[in-house]
């Protein structure tokens, strides 16, 4: 628990709320299972009602959201499933890793035959390279700090 | 406290933060909003706002609810405190974790919060950096003009015409 990640925790969201996937890498406190499932509708009820709000055509919803602890961002594909990390305020290449955890979600999940879609990810390979790609992103440990 | 540092002066125009001022193209902000803690919208200005969707009073409820709502998911998300309480308390100004601004790829909307529960709403073109200063200026402003303005209840709408053109000439000016 005691080592510093960029990223604090990944949600994947289907196309009409439900979380179909939750991995937390570190962040205080723990968070149960109904936690997380409220927190995912809930950000997919504020993506949806931003778009409401928007006072020009053409919104697509909130790409990041800046907190005091943290920044969250937001990255929506074609087919309306919702990517969204937790990490540190101020992290750059954000984007960049949403991109390529789309990537491995096609690669390891649509592709997977045994995947039923809409449904709960339970893919060995996708935590495999998942995780592989968050830690890629993880700056070096300082002992002093 | 932070909102009372500059208390010691009693200039009723403080300086405008740096960085804000440059006087580029003035049409970065779209509207505004001030709410009190009880949820009554005290002012709604909008300078560029071509899309409406619903009326203006379903409008403001809407945001005000928007943001209750990210002020709860925030405060459950925070990954710095182990005691997050459970979602959907309503908080009191300044408890648990907060946001600042958030962004779509058609604008961007910062807020503010004041120990006494007054938010200010700032949105504006997605282009704009960090406005927190602003709106504590904004803040200001309001403090100055509205709240010291003797004719003024709290709790009723904003019509204090110094106040507006302080705040017209000042929105101009946000980059």
């Amino acid at each position: 628990m005691a080592v510093t990640v960029a990223v604090y925790s990944l949600f994947i969201i289907n196309k009409s709320g439900g979380l179909i996937f939750y991995k937390d890498y570190g962040s205080a406190g723990r968070m149960d299972t109904n936690d997380s499932l409220r927190l995912a509708s809930l950000w997919h009820s504020m993506h949806a009602i931003s778009q409401q709000l928007s006072p020009t055509v053409g919104c697509s919803g909130i790409e990041l959201l800046q907190a005091d602890t943290f920044d969250l961002h937001c990255f929506q594909s074609l087919t309306g499933t919702k990517f969204f990390v937790v990490c540190e305020p101020g992290r750059a290449n954000m984007e960049a890793l949403l991109k390529a955890i789309y990537e491995l979600y096609t690669d390891f999940v649509l592709k997977n035959p045994f995947y039923e879609m809409e449904m709960p990810i339970r893919c060995e390979l996708f935590d495999l390279n998942l995780s592989q790609a968050v830690q890629r992103d993880r700056p070096p440990v300082f002992p002093g700090r | 406290m932070q909102f009372f540092g500059g208390s010691a002066e009693v200039n009723p125009s403080p300086l405008a933060p740096a960085g804000t001022g440059t006087g580029l193209l003035g049409n970065n902000t779209y509207m505004m909003y001030v709410f009190n803690r009880n949820g009554v919208c005290l002012l709604y200005r909008e300078w560029h706002r071509p899309l409406k969707t619903l009326d203006s009073q379903q409008d403001q409820k809407l945001m005000f609810g928007v943001l209750f709502s990210l002020k709860s998911f925030t405060t459950k998300m925070d990954p710095i405190s182990a005691e997050k309480g459970s979602l959907g308390v309503p908080l009191l100004p300044g408890q648990g974790c907060s946001f600042h601004s958030f962004r779509t790829n058609t604008y961007k909307l910062s807020f503010m919060e004041s120990p006494s529960g007054v938010k200010i709403i700032l949105v504006t073109h997605p282009k704009c950096g960090d406005l927190r200063e602003s709106l504590r200026y904004i803040y200001n402003i309001y403090v100055e003009y509205v709240m010291k303005n003797p004719l003024y209840a709290p709790g009723t709408a904003i019509k204090c015409e110094l106040f507006n053109t302080k705040l017209d000439q000042y929105i101009r000016t946000i980059v």
